[in-house]
């Protein structure tokens, strides 16, 4: 039976629906991420969850146990949930030294003055906060500040973490240590994860799965890397990684560029469900392929280095194609024509 | 020829600061240190025998403690109550709550001595309208309640300070990142549990700056005082600083012991701001939030009607009905009569407005007092503020000192301090002439002024003014063209924020007031001194008009301005 479920959950702001008739099943020390733009519904759901908002529709059960219930307004208090919770702007008390931080959820749970001490110790310990434990939270760094809150909230060794954006409020190299850091938590805690977040690469790097959503609806969960190969629809394609959509029509078991019929085609390869007609294919740019003939013909708009990688803008028919190469490839030059062959399409409806 | 480069150095920049200081050391200054030098030397040498004298003295430090146990008990009192209905507003599901926050504040507005002056009308044994009424109801030989005393003295100083720990605490409770109290929550701790572990300490910076705020001003009080205690004997620094002079119409053994008087509020006021800056500095705890999540909100439920009831009752009986008997009583034919309509009339209004020479003079005297002092400070306040905030100038901090030195002057100190520089011993005498008051409005106000006006210059980035110096304008067409328009709104609610409480003011006027410089709180004062219980009823509603109009204007003045930007 899998340790978090939500059965059919909606959440509505006036008239704004949050987030709609979401069915969500997450097992017990999985880390799972929460994914897409800001007010796609991603913190409401994660909120919910905590049970800081009320839900109206559906149910939410942990271990089988029902925890909310919008059918029978129940709702059990966030106080009692035993679920450890870091927040985007830290949250970390600034009238508490940072021991005393991390043992307030253990004096509030009432262990014992040696468990309290040991507990905490611990959590500083695996947070290497150890030296530290007596500073104020004014003279901590972002990223010490957050590891105060990582710690508080693994001090009751919860069975659930929620992170709502935990690394946004740091810098990118920092980010990634502690990317680093809550997956090897995790591993030695064997919590489960919910991580709410809008970077994907930050979801790619921590998730077993990841949903994707959009505007409070789910589009996809799965893999990171089905969600990347696989994206489900338009919407999943372009939010994660780099995108080309390219309008085409089919015609002759062949993919054309719309407008450019007598060209070569995009591909021969058509799936068994696409009939005759308009489509978008989509594509990532590094893709594509310039071949000396025979391809997509179009020309290079725009080049520029971003380090190993080229970044060439292609003008093909009324469309811009983005293709990424890699240095050694060979160079092209603005304003210079080219043959292009794509691959890994995948097929939307126009 | 030497001479010629010095002053070539001497810019504009040196040039106004000198101005500053100026205006600062012979408005602020120099009246302080008159009042040290009059208290601890004679004939120019030191004299601690006459200060022990003095202070030995039983109504001396009656007065201090009187002073003392007004101040502790009005800040305790408003304390509580500012900071439960701070609550009640910002973290409840109170109906009407952003209406009833607008309300709490309406006290800050309305003058506490008109408000002593109700009271005095509805609570005092023999006389008082409530204790009458209740007498008659159940047949009592005794008044149930006598506002003379420390008790009224306090309750009155409360209901009217209480908005300054109200709106401190609502600020922090509206602005506290909610995530801080939520991880508490997620952490296992109950409402009550968070609210003493997590909320009150880090709103208890808010808390103790507002109740400090509220101590100084109440140390340093005159009006409910001279009202409430004087008349059974209960003088604090101010009011008994105010007997001495009055009594000896203004010799200089009395102003003396004034001075003495005086230097333990100005030491008491020093303190106590070091306190605030204290508190300031250690508790500035980063509580703002990052991103707008709603803050938790306790639902009350049950309580939510009663507890409703209970603020609107509180604002009927604290504000409603001391305004209402005001207005009524000005319109009573004699005082004493039963308010009914027979016994009400309009002639005691057209009386003070039109026909009576003093109160016509005194409604004059405060309008282009207030007017000119405001303007005045205004204009002064923005240049000492620019040379503080932005000028990069040697000797600046000798301007910080003294741009400091406002906030720590209670108005008697500051009137005393005028009477001993003004009255003839730098040349210059105008004692009982409009003039001193004038004088003494400044220093009173220049603390609101610095205060309003460097906030705002603070606002305008330096990188504006040196685009504009890039493209070519002058430091002076910076300032005309850049600077000025910016801090425009900052310039005009200082203006407002002099204009209306100088308009009522009365603790600096009663010491300053000659026989026809009388001022609208110096006549409502004197005028229920002479037992004319009535016409200053009638004058107080007229000030009370003339305070609720301005607001208003003012209200649509800065509403006019935010849609406009």
């Amino acid at each position: 039976m899998p340790h978090i479920q939500l059965i059919q959950v909606t959440k509505r702001f006036g008239n704004v629906i949050a987030v709609n008739d979401l069915c969500l099943e997450i097992e017990k020390g999985e880390c799972f991420s929460l994914l897409g733009p800001s007010g796609c519904g991603k913190t409401t759901t994660l909120r919910m969850l905590a049970g800081f908002e009320d839900l109206d529709e559906g149910e939410i059960l942990v271990g089988g146990k029902l925890i909310s219930s919008s059918r029978k307004k129940y709702y059990l208090p966030p106080e009692k949930r035993d679920f450890g919770m870091v927040f985007q702007a830290f949250a970390v008390w600034p009238h508490l030294s940072v021991f005393e931080n991390v043992a307030f959820p253990l004096r509030i749970k009432k262990f014992s003055r040696a468990e309290i001490e040991e507990r905490t110790r611990k959590a500083l310990r695996y947070t290497s906060l150890a030296n530290v434990e007596s500073t104020y939270p004014n003279e901590l760094s972002g990223g010490e500040k957050q590891r105060v809150a990582l710690a508080r909230a693994l001090a009751i060794n919860p069975t659930v973490m929620l992170l709502d954006e935990p690394l946004s409020n740091l810098d990118p190299k920092l980010r990634e240590e502690m990317r680093f850091e809550i997956k090897d938590l995790q591993r030695q805690f064997g919590f489960s994860i919910i991580y709410v977040t809008h970077d994907q690469g930050e979801a790619m790097a921590l998730s077993d799965r990841i949903m994707v959503m959009s505007e409070g609806t789910m589009q996809q969960v799965d893999t990171p890397l089905n969600i990347y190969q696989k994206p489900a629809n338009k919407f999943v394609f372009s939010f994660i990684g780099l995108s080309n959509f390219i309008p085409a029509e089919v015609a002759d078991g062949a993919a054309y560029v719309a407008g450019l019929p007598g060209e070569s085609p995009l591909t021969r390869d058509i799936p068994e469900h696409v009939r005759a007609g308009r489509v978008t294919l989509a594509c990532r740019p590094s893709e594509i392929d310039f071949v000396p003939e025979g391809g997509v013909p179009g020309i290079v708009k725009r080049k520029a280095y971003l380090g190993e990688l080229i970044d060439y803008r292609v003008q093909v028919g009324k469309v811009e194609v983005r293709v990424q190469k890699l240095r050694r490839g060979g160079l092209l030059n603005e304003g210079e024509p080219c043959s292009l062959k794509f691959h890994r399409l995948l097929w939307y409806e126009a | 020829m030497s001479g010629w480069t010095d002053l070539r150095k001497w810019g504009i920049a040196e040039f106004v600061l000198a101005v500053s200081i100026l205006i600062l050391i012979v408005v602020v200054a120099i009246p302080v240190l008159l009042i040290f030098w009059t208290s601890f030397f004679v004939n120019g040498s030191f004299n601690a025998k006459d200060i022990m004298d003095i202070l030995r003295q039983r109504d001396t430090y009656e007065a201090l403690k009187n002073s003392l146990i007004i101040a502790c008990g009005t800040t305790i009192f408003s304390t509580i109550i500012g900071v439960f209905f701070a609550w009640l507003v910002s973290r409840t599901d109170l109906p009407f709550k952003e209406t009833m926050k607008l309300l709490f504040l309406v006290p800050f507005m309305l003058p506490s001595f008109i408000g002593a002056l109700a009271w005095k009308m509805l609570l005092s044994p023999r006389s008082g309208y409530v204790n009458r009424i209740l007498m008659d109801l159940f047949g009592l030989s005794d008044p149930v309640f006598n506002i003379y005393g420390y008790g009224g003295i306090i309750a009155v100083e409360t209901m009217y300070l209480f908005p300054f720990v109200f709106i401190q605490v609502c600020g922090a409770l509206e602005r506290m990142d909610p995530t801080l109290e939520e991880s508490a929550r997620i952490s296992g701790a109950g409402l009550i549990t968070i609210t003493r572990k997590i909320t009150i300490p880090l709103i208890m910076p808010s808390i103790l700056a507002g109740a400090l705020l509220i101590a100084l001003y109440s140390l340093a009080h005159f009006g409910v005082p001279a009202i409430l205690g004087a008349e059974v004997g209960i003088y604090n620094i101010p009011t008994k600083i105010y007997e001495k002079i009055h009594q000896s119409a203004g010799s200089f053994k009395a102003i003396r012991a004034g001075t003495v008087l005086a230097s333990i509020l100005v030491i008491s006021a020093g303190i106590i701001l070091y306190l605030q800056s204290l508190v300031l500095k250690s508790g500035r705890f980063q509580i703002i939030a990052g991103k707008s999540v709603r803050p938790m909100v306790l639902k009350l439920r049950r309580l939510r009607i009663p507890l409703l009831i209970l603020c609107i009752l509180y604002l009927l009986i604290t504000v409603v009905m001391p305004t209402v008997t005001i207005f009524l009583v000005g319109g009573l034919k004699t005082y004493g009569l039963a308010i009914a309509p027979e016994n009400m009339t309009l002639e005691n209004f057209k009386y003070i407005l039109f026909r009576w020479k003093l109160t016509r003079d005194a409604i004059w005297n405060s309008t282009y007092l207030s007017l000119s002092a405001a303007f005045v400070t205004m204009l002064a306040g923005v240049m000492i503020s620019y040379v503080i905030v932005k000028m990069k100038v040697r000797g600046k901090w000798l301007l910080e000192f003294l741009g400091v030195l406002p906030f720590s002057l209670p108005g008697t100190v500051i009137a005393l301090g005028v009477i001993l520089m003004w009255s003839g011993k730098f040349g210059v005498n105008i004692y009982n002439t409009a003039w001193i008051i004038f004088v003494a409005y400044i220093a009173r106000y220049m603390a609101f002024s610095l205060k309003s006006n460097s906030a705002a210059l603070e606002q305008v980035h330096d990188s504006l003014v040196e685009a504009s110096r890039a493209c070519g304008a002058t430091q002076w067409q910076a300032m005309r063209d850049i600077v000025v328009p910016l801090v425009r709104p900052g310039m005009v609610a200082a203006f407002f924020l002099i204009f209306l409480p100088a308009l009522r003011e009365l603790t600096t006027s009663v010491l300053l007031y000659g026989p026809t410089t009388r001022t609208i709180g110096v006549a409502i004062y004197t005028l229920n001194e002479d037992g004319e219980t009535v016409y200053a009823a009638a004058l107080s509603s007229i000030a009370l008009v003339i305070i609720i109009v301005g607001q208003l204007l003012i209200k649509r003045i800065v509403n006019v301005r935010a849609g406009g930007v």
